[in-house]
């Protein structure tokens, strides 16, 4: 066991040497490797930043009224009362369209624009929480909101982010496809990288097999190479992304200060990273199997 | 014990290199097998390390029928012999140290062990002294030097050598003579390849002879 563990150790330590001795070649198919996760991965990191927004808007999908503009005091406050009573009503607050403006004044640069309108062009508005937040009971709700009187519109604010569901379905599906399509290649860089070097070391291999080396033997530094190559090019995935992410979000500020909103993208989880590094690196594992095999029994004498 | 009867090798194009050869080698023993080049003698080695397999017949070395051998037990198999190639097969981007260490890493043997084991077979060739050198800074008489250390480091039951007075002068052969009949007082089975009959002369070992691929004499 002992032995076994040293014999994988120093494999793993000259498969290192054999990476750092040439290391331009090896930075170009770590790079190439890089890339083509990259390109999936970050696919990915925004999809699921997009789902996190959507998420918070989901997550408490409100229904807004807006109320006919001749709605009077009178008005609001029997519309107050039967919200009051009713019992899909979880919690409710008035929203008078003074106070909408001064909101829109302050959250969107908009004061110019609004100032230069002669009155006051927003209705009174209530913001409902509903008690059940099913889709179903939601829109019964809304249903029942719409016939009130003197209501203009009744809005379910799930709406939308339902739509970017369904949108970062298509999008999820992108990533998979993607993924499938750079996998092949990273299988393919490994395979060509792997294939040449077997090329180089042809004589080591012939010697080593009619002096009794088994095919695992032979396989195993060109193993750990494919994966060593994949867990790299993975390391330069991560970092194009985390990279990405960074500039984006300094950038993103600087934007979203000039709305007075703040959002920041979140960067790859610990379990995301992971999976990265260790799907990057069977691959290359597989890729690396994959050239070996290929050469082994094409070279067997019998 | 190394048994062959009825073997018949053809190779791919239909040249017939062995016909019907049978006989048998006890273990240590020491045995030349002569004849004029191209008589078979190299196939005949190829086919005991099981580098060849044979188109008829059967081949058994101390009890392992090599026919009936799965594919993965024939590494197993070649660690019985230390081979010494006609071409040496040396690696030439290695040091003579790390040319010697491949059959001992091949084998998984710790490495302090594996260092001991390298340094006396070195030794044993006269070659320790040029540990961290590189194969092409040695004379032919050293490479093939080096080959033989390569094949006794792991102490093999049986040794195979092929034409290994290869292109020597008659001073070196009988050095080279000498080294053999070392391991073969110490138990090794020798078997060596040679059309070098300075070398049978001087041995008188039993020869086994071929002649355009059949048995002349065992
Ligand atoms: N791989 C091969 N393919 C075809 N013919 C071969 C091959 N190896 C050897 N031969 C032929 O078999 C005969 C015996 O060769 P070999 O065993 O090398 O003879 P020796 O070692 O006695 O000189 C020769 O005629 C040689 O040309
Ligand atoms: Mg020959």
């Amino acid at each position: 066991m002992k032995i076994w563990i040293s014999q994988h150790f120093r494999t793993l330590i000259a498969v290192i040497a054999r990476l750092a001795r040439t290391p331009v070649a090896s930075l170009f198919n770590i790079g190439v490797i890089g890339i083509a996760l990259a390109l999936p991965a970050g696919f990915y990191v925004g999809l699921f930043n997009l789902q996190g927004f959507s998420r918070e808007l989901a997550a408490d999908p409100q229904i807004s009224l807006y109320l006919a503009l001749d709605a009077g005091p009178a008005d609001i406050a029997q519309i107050e009362k039967r919200l009051g009573q009713l019992p899909g009503v979880r919690k409710f607050r008035h929203i008078s369209r003074e106070q909408a403006l001064s909101d829109i004044k302050n959250s969107t640069g908009m004061a110019d624009v609004i100032a230069s309108l002669g009155q006051n062009p927003l209705p009174d508005a209530f913001v409902i929480d509903a008690a059940d937040n099913g889709t179903q009971a939601l829109e019964k709700l809304r249903d029942e909101f719409s016939r009130w009187p003197k209501i203009a519109y009744a809005q379910l604010d799930t709406a939308w982010a339902q739509r970017l569901e369904a949108a970062l379905r298509l999008g999820r599906l992108a990533v998979l496809i993607l993924t499938t399509l750079l996998a092949f290649a990273l299988v393919a860089v490994t395979f060509n990288t792997i294939r040449l070097q077997i090329l180089t070391q042809r004589d080591e291999i012939e010697v080593s097999r009619l002096i009794g080396a088994t095919d695992t033997f032979i396989r195993r530094p060109f193993l750990y190479f494919g994966a060593l190559l994949g867990l790299a090019g993975a390391l330069a995935a991560w970092a194009i992304i985390w990279a990405s992410i960074y500039l984006l979000n300094s950038g993103l500020t600087d934007l979203l200060q000039l709305y007075g909103a703040n959002f920041q993208l979140r960067h790859l989880n610990v379990d995301d990273s992971l999976s990265l590094l260790a799907f990057s690196a069977g691959l290359g594992w597989f890729g690396a199997w994959m050239s070996v095999n290929r050469y082994l029994s094409a070279s067997t004498p019998r | 014990m190394i048994a062959l009867s009825g073997v018949c090798k053809r190779y791919p194009g239909g040249y017939e290199a062995l016909k019907n050869i049978s006989f048998a080698i006890n273990t240590g023993e020491m045995v030349f097998i002569t004849g004029h080049s191209g008589a078979g003698k190299s196939t005949l080695l190829k086919l005991i390390a099981a580098i060849e397999r044979p188109t008829s017949g059967s081949i058994v070395i101390n009890g392992q029928n090599l026919g009936a051998l799965r594919p993965g037990a024939i590494p197993f198999l070649r660690r019985n012999f230390g081979l010494i190639f006609q071409d040496h097969k040396l690696l030439f981007d290695r040091t003579l140290f790390d040319n010697v260490m491949l059959p001992l890493n091949i084998r998984g043997f710790d490495r302090r062990e594996a260092q001991k084991r390298v340094r006396a077979a070195l030794d044993k060739v006269g070659l320790l002294s040029r540990e961290k050198a590189y194969p092409v800074t040695l004379s032919g008489g050293e490479q093939q030097r080096l080959c033989i250390a390569r094949a006794i480091v792991h102490r093999p039951a049986i040794l195979l050598a092929d034409e290994p007075t290869g292109n020597l002068d008659a001073a070196y052969a009988s050095d080279l003579g000498d080294l053999f009949t070392s391991f073969n007082q110490v138990g090794v089975t020798v078997i060596i390849a040679t059309h070098d009959e300075n070398l049978g002369d001087r041995l008188k070992p039993r020869a086994i002879v071929l002649n355009h691929g059949e048995l002349a004499a065992s």
